[in-house]
């Protein structure tokens, strides 16, 4: 495990570079097939809204799945997260066109532990909503 | 319906171990468009000290939610699937899951309660692999939504 980023260099409050992650129907399509998650929920728009969501959703594994990037592109080796942990919120919504739903996340430094270890928070967004609650990831730093 | 209490602490059989295949994790990374060479680039996850390539940290939900079938599907306790949703999802690695991984998981009901007509189920899955290595542990929470008309 080789982190990057030294913990000599981060503090509380130090923010992760923040990043968007665009869904459309076809990326769901695509985790369905690479996760073995094949509820109709994440495809199938009359299955979805038969069930009362508003739309198909996203796979709360792929929002979780995305989130985490900010943390493993900026740690650079992803054996660095030592453990990660998110509560669904609120579902990502994505409508069926060409521009599908955004997913925006920012992260930073909550607190300094032990081990070189850091308790990084994130947050995501998708129209406006918080989609994951305590996001939160511990970190191995360098 | 309440579901039994009593489920609390059953431990369900280790699962046949999944192998886990450098193909597999690429298809995943690049299902969740990742391009972080240390999951599809056997040198370049050796430079970071990996023995081969290495899996996205959810990765290996796909297997941990598997092995919870077991319980979702254990029919003396009686969760309507139907009505499922995810909860939360934590995970605590020991170490990377990694390509030649043969992984095998063993599910515990850690609690159970109902709560404004929901009934909630938290699932710990501990990860291990062929030689007996803890890998990964995950902890899923189901809630079964109230039925509508309750």
């Amino acid at each position: 495990m080789t982190a990057k980023i030294s913990y000599a260099d981060v503090e509380v409050g130090t923010e992760l570079p923040a990043q968007s992650f665009p869904v459309t129907r076809a990326t769901l399509v695509q985790y369905a097939g690479a996760s073995g998650d094949f509820n109709p929920i994440h495809w199938n728009e009359k299955f979805a809204t038969g069930v009362g969501l508003p739309d198909v959703i996203a796979h709360g594994m792929f929002t979780m799945a995305e989130a985490i990037r900010v943390v493993t592109d900026w740690a650079g080796d992803p054996a660095a997260v030592v453990e990660y942990g998110v509560r669904f919120t609120k579902p990502v919504i994505v409508p069926n066109d060409d521009k599908g739903a955004l997913i925006e996340v920012s992260a930073k430094v909550a607190a300094l532990l032990d081990d070189n270890r850091v308790r990084v928070d994130l947050i995501a967004m998708s129209a406006g909503q918080k989609v994951l609650g305590m996001s939160r990831a511990v970190v191995r730093l360098a | 319906m309440a579901l039994d209490q009593s489920f609390v602490g059953r431990a369900y059989p280790p699962t046949a171990p999944y192998e886990v295949g450098r193909e597999k994790i690429r298809e995943f990374a690049e299902a969740v468009g990742d391009t972080n060479p240390a999951y599809t680039d056997p040198e370049a996850a050796k430079a970071l000290g990996h023995s081969d390539v290495i899996a996205p940290p959810t990765f290996v939900f796909a297997i941990t939610f598997k092995a919870a079938g077991q319980v979702v599907e254990d029919p003396q306790l009686g969760l309507d699937y139907s009505r499922v949703v995810h909860g939360d999802q934590k995970f605590a690695y020991k170490r990377p899951v990694r390509a030649g991984d043969r992984l095998s998981v063993t599910s515990t009901i850690e609690a159970v309660k109902s709560m404004a007509g929901n009934d909630i189920v938290d699932i710990r899955g501990e990860v291990h692999d062929e030689t007996g290595e803890h890998v990964v542990t995950a902890w899923t929470k189901l809630v079964a939504r109230a039925a509508q008309e309750a």
